[in-house]
């Protein structure tokens, strides 16, 4: 197998020995070790895996390293050097994660929509998150979180 | 590199830095208070460094629930420590040192209460201690004040990084005669602190049973028996091993209680199947795809859950088996009653579905050494149950507790981990087992199939004369108990019903009894375990009879609490109120609005929700709000308990509005979240917790109290918005559209 040219979280990775059909999820933890990305369901159904392509929130299980090789990647590790992405800061002060596995996906969800959308109806953020699933429950504090940013509130936890 | 670091013990200990103490500790029993170079190890669970830094060890696994948090707040405060110097570890598997590497019953604070305030009292005393000897003062005349000891008299003041090297030389007081702090001055405990889980759970860095990475590892999934009790007739391997990246397939043998301690019967249902180990998940994925295999379906061949639907209508009028409660003649006044309401509710049963699927590593070594990494709450059970497995002794098997995405009850199994040593121990090298989520929602152990059976009659004053009240369901003792301790009826129903009278109400004729179902489908403890069973039927009949009485169902409710329970009274009063007060209970709501309330006591915690529902035109059920009332005793961390009510109302909501486990010859129907729903963003409700302010100590936690009473309440709530009565769950919404 040719080795393949991943940009992820900026940095070039020569990824050899893997198919290329190969979901960008396994690639991203068994390759690359970056396992901030989940796994949850397999099917695009949780939305545990979500990470982004060129912006785009997409769903890591459900798309082949080949459509990912010419674009930018980027996970939950790549969102910011110290957790200062504007999204993270809001789920710290709105104390969002319980057992935190789908949190990952769920910030990178939120981060995706608000660049998109910087002020969301609770309705949008309802239908964007909507892919998310958090066996927790804590979608009252994920949307609270978003709204936080979307109201421009500095954090005060 | 990272992630391979963190469970490296052995460079961490090279570091020398406190941080890493916990990891370290070649402590078996013996003398656990030492000194190290650059710090004091005041016992088993704080250490100090000469830079400030704390660490401190705690030893509930921590799933989401916030126990890590909780247990470092009780230590700091009588630690009186910095709280932006604490480090949190997990605590190692020694079961002799630490005694609480378990958790169920939501028991962890109540559990841990005591010995982690005594934990930092401890360090906090030879503290002072080693500040009046620096100082040559009486020690009465220093005192701890923030990550430092003062001397009053003069101002002098110690950070406790300086005091180490003179703390790690004297004498540590016996823990159960350390002084505690006066409740007034708690600092930590009863304010809402951040959790300490937090902030590597919002950058990808926290470390779950899934991302444990160490050098040589390979992954392995495998194809287990769809049938429970079946096993595997042939397969052919051939084009599996042929994948790419495919290292092995071999069969795994299934694992019932008779292979292991068969007089105490733990059955740990691992399934006959076929391993695939290869060099990567999606490697052993597509291995195991490019089986073919043919099961032999086993004794639930038979198996399905229309069979068990007719089973269960039979044994609900059968004699019981177990008379749990029997007070005054409920059953011959009722046959005499004119105004006798009866109900029947029905409840299917139910997957875990944590987010993190099942998984372990294990490195079983060439030394007869084990290691294991695995997602769980009974860390201390899985490294006893390995070593049996295994033929060897527990100190043999090093186990390191993972953070659990979630568990639910469903972690207190180790049947995963006893499926990665069985495939670790042929390979030699270490292996991540991963349940991919159709396994994990297949073998899963369910919450009970159940159906129960009420009657009972109101006088003319509003006050219940009686009452029956018959559980059916399959028991969670026989599927892990013993043949001869399952001969005794009470004990196979001592899980699903209690022998403690506990209704809360005022009934002179009150009967409780049970008959059980035999099924080949594995239950065992779902979030709340029987009491989401029992809370349904009891409080959705609580409120037939009220309407039945024309009295208010809050009204009903106060007006027939028994007298002869003070306390626990109380409490139900008290969260009556609140939740009533808080919602606007009784004003008016628009068409097609309905209001529900139900309560219920869970060990020690008592909970009220008031459920606000929405059935329009076309019988569409929409959840407005849920507020909710609980009394938990003292809240140590009363954001967390907001959040544990939170995830309890929004978790118990799935089997409400959405999902069952259906069973067809013997196996599960369902395989993922497109056929077993869960609740999403869209239709979780606002919820408002309010905490009643009292209690000296915790009572008996919040992880599952809030999931009981949410069941009723929303079918009361639908029940006051449609006059339709639901009495089986999943809600049927074509019976809605009736409305």
């Amino acid at each position: 197998m040719a080795p393949i040219r991943l940009n992820v979280n900026g940095k070039i990775n020569t990824i050899i020995d893997v198919g290329l059909d190969t979901p960008l999820l396994w690639v991203l933890r068994d390759t690359l070790g970056l396992t901030g990305t989940k796994y949850g369901c397999g099917m695009g159904l949780c939305g545990a895996c979500t990470v982004h392509l060129d912006g785009e929130a997409v769903r890591s299980c459900q798309t082949p390293l080949k459509s990912a090789a010419s674009k930018r990647v980027t996970t939950i590790e790549g969102l910011s050097p110290n957790r200062s992405h504007p999204v993270q800061e809001a789920w710290i002060a709105e104390q969002v994660p319980q057992c935190g596995y789908c949190q990952s996906g769920q910030i990178m969800q939120a981060a995706a929509l608000l660049a998109k959308n910087p002020h969301p109806s609770r309705d949008e953020i309802d239908q964007a998150m909507s892919g998310n699933i958090c066996r927790c429950a804590t979608y009252q504090r994920i949307r609270r979180a978003i709204q936080r940013v979307a109201r421009g509130e500095p954090d005060e936890a | 590199m990272r992630l391979d670091l963190a469970f490296d013990r052995r460079s961490f200990c090279k570091c020398g830095a406190a941080l890493i103490v916990g990891f370290c500790v070649p402590l078996r029993g013996g003398d656990h208070t030492a000194g190290t170079e650059t710090g004091f190890r005041a016992n088993a669970w704080v250490t100090i460094s000469a830079d400030d830094t704390i660490t401190v060890l705690t030893e509930i696994p921590e799933m989401g629930q916030g126990t890590r948090t909780a247990d470092v707040m009780m230590l700091a405060d009588e630690l009186e420590a910095d709280w932006t110097a604490i480090r949190v570890e997990q605590a190692p598997t020694i079961p002799e040192l630490y005694q609480h590497l378990h958790t169920g019953g939501s028991g962890g604070t109540e559990a841990t209460w005591m010995p982690m305030r005594r934990a930092g009292a401890q360090a906090r005393e030879v503290l002072v201690a080693a500040a009046a000897q620096r100082w040559n003062v009486a020690r009465t005349e220093c005192q701890a004040e923030r990550g430092t000891i003062v001397h009053a008299a003069t101002g002098r003041r110690f950070r406790y990084g300086e005091l180490v090297k003179t703390a790690s030389r004297l004498p540590v007081p016996p823990l159960d005669e350390v002084p505690l702090k006066d409740r007034a001055r708690f600092r930590f405990i009863g304010t809402g602190m951040p959790r300490v889980d937090t902030p590597a759970k919002v950058d990808g860095s926290a470390m779950f049973g899934i991302d444990v990475r160490v050098p040589e590892m390979l992954y392995a999934v495998i194809a287990r028996c769809p049938y429970f009790g079946g096993d595997l007739a042939s397969y052919d391997d051939a084009a599996a091993k042929r994948q790419p990246g495919v290292r092995a397939v071999f069969p795994v043998a299934p694992i019932g209680f008779t292979n292991v301690a068969p007089d105490v019967g733990r059955n740990i249902n691992v399934a006959a199947g076929i391993a695939v180990v290869a060099d990567s998940t999606w490697a052993a994925i597509q291995g195991r795809n490019a089986l073919t295999l043919d099961w032999r379906k086993g004794p639930g061949a038979g198996e399905s859950t229309e069979e068990l639907r007719k089973t269960f209508q039979s044994q609900i009028t059968a004699p019981a088996s177990v008379v749990a409660v029997d007070r005054g003649d409920a059953r011959k006044v009722l046959e005499h009653s004119a105004n006798k309401v009866e109900a029947e509710y029905e409840l299917p049963f139910q997957a875990h579905a944590t987010m993190e699927p099942m998984n372990t590593t294990v490195h079983v070594r060439q030394d007869r050494t084990i290691e294991v990494w695995s997602p769980t709450q009974i860390p201390a059970i899985t490294q006893s149950e390995i070593a049996s497995l295994a033929g060897m002794s527990s100190d043999r098997v090093t186990v390191h507790t993972t953070l659990s995405g979630g568990s639910f009850g469903r972690r207190y199994q180790f049947d995963y981990a006893a499926e990665a040593w069985q495939v670790a121990n042929k390979m030699k090298v270490p292996v991540k087992l991963l349940w991919t989520r159709e396994d994990d929602m297949q073998h899963d152990f369910y919450r009970q199939y159940c159906l129960q059976r009420l009657s009972g009659s109101v006088d003319e004053g509003g006050k219940i004369v009686a009452w029956t009240h018959r559980m059916v369901s399959t028991p969670i003792r026989s599927v892990f108990d013993s043949a001869e301790s399952l001969k005794d009826p009470k004990h196979v129903a001592s899980q699903e019903v209690s022998s403690d009278d506990s209704l809360p109400y005022e009934a002179p004729h009150y009967r409780l009894d049970y008959t059980p179902v035999q099924s080949v489908v594995p239950r065992a403890w779902w979030r709340s375990v029987s009491s989401s069973l029992t809370a349904f039927a009891t409080e959705c009949f609580m409120d037939e009879l009220a309407y039945s009485a024309a009295i208010d169902p809050c009204e009903f409710r106060m007006k027939n609490l028994r007298v002869d329970q003070g306390q626990v009274t109380q409490k139900y009063r008290a969260v009556l109120e609140l939740a009533a007060d808080k919602s606007g209970w009784g004003k008016p709501l628009p068409k097609g609005g309905g209001r529900g309330i139900a309560c219920y006591m869970f060990g020690q915690t008592c909970v009220a929700h008031v459920a606000e529902v929405l059935v329009d035109s076309m019988g569409s059920l929409k959840l407005q709000r849920i507020v909710s009332a609980v009394d938990c005793g003292l809240a140590v961390n009363p954001d967390s308990v907001r959040a544990q009510i939170e995830s309890g109302v929004n978790y118990a909501l799935t089997p409400i509005l959405s999902s069952e486990i259906t069973i067809k010859e013997g196996a599960v129907e369902q395989s993922n979240f497109h056929d077993y729903p869960v609740l999403r963003m869209t239709d979780a409700p606002d919820i408002e917790v309010h905490i009643v302010p009292q209690g000296k100590e915790p009572g008996d936690g919040v992880g599952e109290s809030g999931v009981p009473p949410v069941a009723p309440a929303v079918a009361n709530a639908i029940f006051a918005a449609t006059r339709i009565r639901v009495r089986r769950l999943p809600v049927d919404t074509k019976l809605l559209r009736q409305s």
